[in-house]
């Protein structure tokens, strides 16, 4: 019987062109080059084992600091950071007078002047502030608050500020700027808080005629009784890099700040018949060193505190903050990634140096088409051996962090997450920017060293090396490694004055915009390899 | 018929000469020093309030990413050979293979050592210029950077005896895997894994550690005038330890190449 004759060879062909196939023989390719196989290996335990070293270089540090006191509890026994509403971590202690609201009402007060100390040049932590300054972001104004005592609180706050005029600040990372210029007697600062239901509106005037609206803020399930008053916070000086040989020690330490507030008036419930003063958590140092504290004398009230409300920045030596953050366990990226790239460089270069392009070239004419495949195995490959040695690093690195009692500066779990998962992301697209590159100047050497300089270079000048900060700022916004963006734990914030440099873990892109630069990068040399690809004889 | 020593180095040394890539590369090696060193220098001010900067370090900043550049002229002058089969000729007309390594190394080393030479000479020159502008005044008690003071002359020497043995690290490295991207990646990271590392690490007793063993750490002390007693190492012990890397690895690399089938 004569049947139809099977389209065999034609299906078998169409198959083998197919861009499975490609991958396919592309990852064949690669498993079974034992060295490349090790090299990624490497990239795993390298990672891994340099954030676990870390860890355990780190947890020593702590306990060894705190003392011989031998108790378990003497290891990190600093208190745990207060978390806000969001679950991130907060300072939340300044001096607070206070009477109960009951519903809806007004407080309104006149602040007449800000004035602030700072600590003694060249002390450190220990200084009791002496001297006089300015503090960009002491805060003296009026506070409603969900709580008298306890964080998190929902509060709304209208203040006068060291150097940053008027703003309304409510439930830690809510900020909103009034008027400018300093508070001084001739040009005093007028405030205003009014509750109505869930909603707190602040107002500030030049002369207490003409009211502006600062903002309206809603906080949810705020109770009927709050606690309402005045209060003085003026958080502590970060230390400046002063120069390239590193941090200066100079310029950092606690401050106080004292205001004085007078034509205070009420409207509503006020059914307390005296003020309450105090600091929100109580034990503060400062209070056993005599700083803080109001009194009142014919209509006016001075307040004086130290401390802040605000979000927590970690590596500052704030009160009670922990000092490092989690992204300490990732630096055997930079390593790993060394690793990876001297992979995906032979994984190109090795086919020129022994022919084997021409065989691979001649099995897939579309030359494109066998970058693309190239490019996937191994963005794929260094993506797990990425992840498998950054989530290693954390959970090994926290866990041993926490059994001897060291604390991380906490993290919300989705910035924990982008941190693991954006620096895998961030191994895979640099070794598909190896490949493009290997792909352009087909030498080995070439290749490795161009990423190197490209990204570990810029990496270790800006962020370890103690370069000036705007050179160190420039070189992670323009080069490749601007990708380590990804590893940034906490968010700048323009009412917290701290260092934010890339030395202390601030980037200064935001972590998608930095990975995005790392990905142009890529997509550019990916644009030049299939260019050259194709127009060169292989 | 064996070569005499002379004649083993005349082979290297043309070998090394007709490389089209060894020129730009010790070319770059000292421009990319200098350049490095002029952008730190303009960088850097000395206020009024207390400036702790090393002046002799800060102008021969670009010693730490001119060295990458060196690193690579010592890595392609073995590697070079093995990817193109070039060894099996060389070590047909030497089979003294520890003589050819050592030729190889004298070579490198010493072009190193000219290159390193004209590359510090710049860099010191440029912070003599540059620095007292930027407030590193006698004032200041910043005398101008001169090769006659003893401290910024064992800075100068220390930087191009620094350079020369990381070329023999890195062609030690080379010989021993023989692979230019495996080798360049190792000394790579080998160089710059040390200073990252310790600068995380809060333990100061393994910080400590770290900077001691590190061959870029301690190999760089050799540049510090100013505060030499904190410092974990002398100047010339810090030296003495890359001194030490670089020699284990040209053993290594020597017991190898001994061993192996090329």
């Amino acid at each position: 019987m004569t049947t139809t004759i099977t389209p065999n060879r034609s299906a078998t062909l169409q198959t083998r062109d197919g861009f499975a196939q490609l991958v396919h023989a592309e990852w064949t390719k690669f498993r079974t080059v034992r060295g490349w196989v090790i090299g990624m290996i490497v990239a795993v335990l390298v990672t891994a084992g340099i954030g676990i070293f870390v860890a355990a270089g780190d947890a020593g540090q702590s306990c060894q600091a705190i003392g011989p006191t031998g108790s378990s509890s003497g290891c990190g026994s600093a208190p745990a950071l207060p978390l806000g509403p969001d679950g991130e971590p907060v300072v939340d202690n300044f001096y607070f007078v206070r009477q109960p609201l009951t519903g809806n009402g007004t407080l309104t007060v006149r602040l007449t002047s800000l004035t602030s100390l700072l600590p003694p040049a060249g002390q450190g932590l220990g200084a009791t502030p002496s001297q006089p300054g300015t503090v960009p972001w002491a805060k003296a104004g009026i506070i409603m608050s969900a709580t008298s005592l306890s964080t998190p609180r929902a509060y709304a706050a209208v203040m006068a500020t060291g150097a940053n005029g008027v703003r309304m600040q409510w439930n830690y990372t809510g900020d909103t700027a009034g008027l400018p210029g300093a508070v001084s007697a001739g040009s005093p600062r007028w405030l205003r808080l009014a509750r109505d239901g869930d909603t707190i509106t602040g107002y500030d005037s030049a002369d207490g005629a003409h009211w502006t609206v600062v903002d309206v803020v809603r906080l949810a399930g705020l109770p009927a009784t709050v606690q309402a008053g005045l209060f003085t916070a003026s958080p502590q000086l970060p230390a400046r890099a002063v120069n390239i040989a590193g941090i200066g020690q100079g310029g950092g330490g606690p401050t106080a700040s004292t205001a004085v507030f007078d034509h205070l008036s009420r409207s509503g419930a006020w059914p307390a018949s005296s003020w309450t003063g105090g600091y929100t958590q109580g034990d503060l140092a400062a209070e056993a060193q005599g700083v803080g504290g109001y009194h009142q004398l014919a209509g006016r009230i001075t307040v004086t505190g130290q401390g802040d409300v605000a979000p927590a920045i970690p590596d500052q030596g704030e009160f009670g903050s922990s000092e490092n953050t989690i992204a300490i366990y990732l630096t055997g990226t930079f390593v790993g990634l060394i690793a990876v790239a001297v992979v995906a460089t032979m994984f190109m270069t090795g086919e020129y140096r022994r022919g084997l392009i021409r065989t691979t070239l001649a099995a897939s004419p579309r030359r494109g088409r066998v970058l693309a495949a190239k490019a996937l195995v191994v963005a794929g490959v260094a993506f797990v051996a990425g992840l498998l040695g950054t989530a290693g690093a954390e959970v090994v690195g926290t866990s041993i962090a926490r059994s001897r009692g060291t604390q991380d500066f906490p993290e919300p779990w989705p910035a924990e997450l982008r941190m693991i998962v954006g620096t895998a992301l961030v191994v895979a697209v640099v070794a598909v920017l190896t490949l493009a590159v290997a792909t352009i100047v087909r030498r080995s050497v070439a290749a490795v060293t161009i990423i190197f300089a490209a990204i570990v270079v810029p990496y270790f000048l800006s962020a370890i090396a103690t370069l000036p900060v705007g050179v160190a700022d420039w070189l992670l916004r323009v080069t490749p490694a601007a990708g380590f963006a990804l590893q940034q734990a906490t968010p700048q914030y323009r009412q917290v004055d701290a260092y934010y440099a890339p030395v202390s873990g601030f980037y200064p892109l935001a972590p998608w915009a930095g990975f995005a630069v790392l990905c142009a990068w890529t997509l550019a040399a990916l644009g030049g390899a299939v260019y050259l690809l194709r127009r060169r004889d292989a | 018929m064996s070569q005499t020593a002379q004649e083993t180095l005349h082979a290297e040394w043309t070998k090394l000469r007709t490389l089209p890539g060894t020129g730009w590369l010790l070319l770059a090696a000292a421009a990319l020093t200098i350049a490095v060193g002029v952008a730190v220098d303009a960088a850097s001010t000395c206020g009024s309030v207390g400036c702790e900067a090393d002046p002799a370090k800060l102008s021969l900043t670009g010693v730490q990413v001119g060295q990458a550049i060196v690193a690579i002229i010592a890595v392609l002058a073995i590697s070079s050979e093995y990817s193109t089969g070039m060894i099996r000729v060389t070590l047909t007309a030497t089979p003294r293979r520890c003589s050819v390594l050592g030729a190889k190394a004298a070579l490198v080393g010493g072009l190193v050592l000219v290159t390193g030479a004209l590359a510090v000479l710049g860099s010191v020159l440029a912070g003599r210029l540059i620095l007292p502008g930027r407030g590193f005044t006698a004032a200041h008690g910043f005398p101008p950077l001169s090769l006659g003071d003893g401290p910024d002359l064992r800075a100068a020497v220390g930087s191009v005896l620094y350079l020369a043995l990381i070329a023999l690290l890195a062609l030690g490295v080379a010989t021993a895997v023989r692979d230019s991207a495996v080798a360049i990646g190792l000394v790579l990271g080998l160089l710059y894994l040390f200073p990252i590392v310790s600068s995380v690490v809060g333990d100061q007793h393994w910080q400590r550690h770290l900077e001691q063993i590190g061959p870029m750490n301690a190999g760089l002390y050799v540049q510090a005038t100013v505060g030499l007693k904190i410092l974990p190492l002398t100047p010339w012990q810090g030296l003495g330890v890359l001194a030490a890397w670089a020699f284990g690895a040209l053993l290594l690399g020597a017991v190898l190449l001994r061993l192996r089938d090329a």
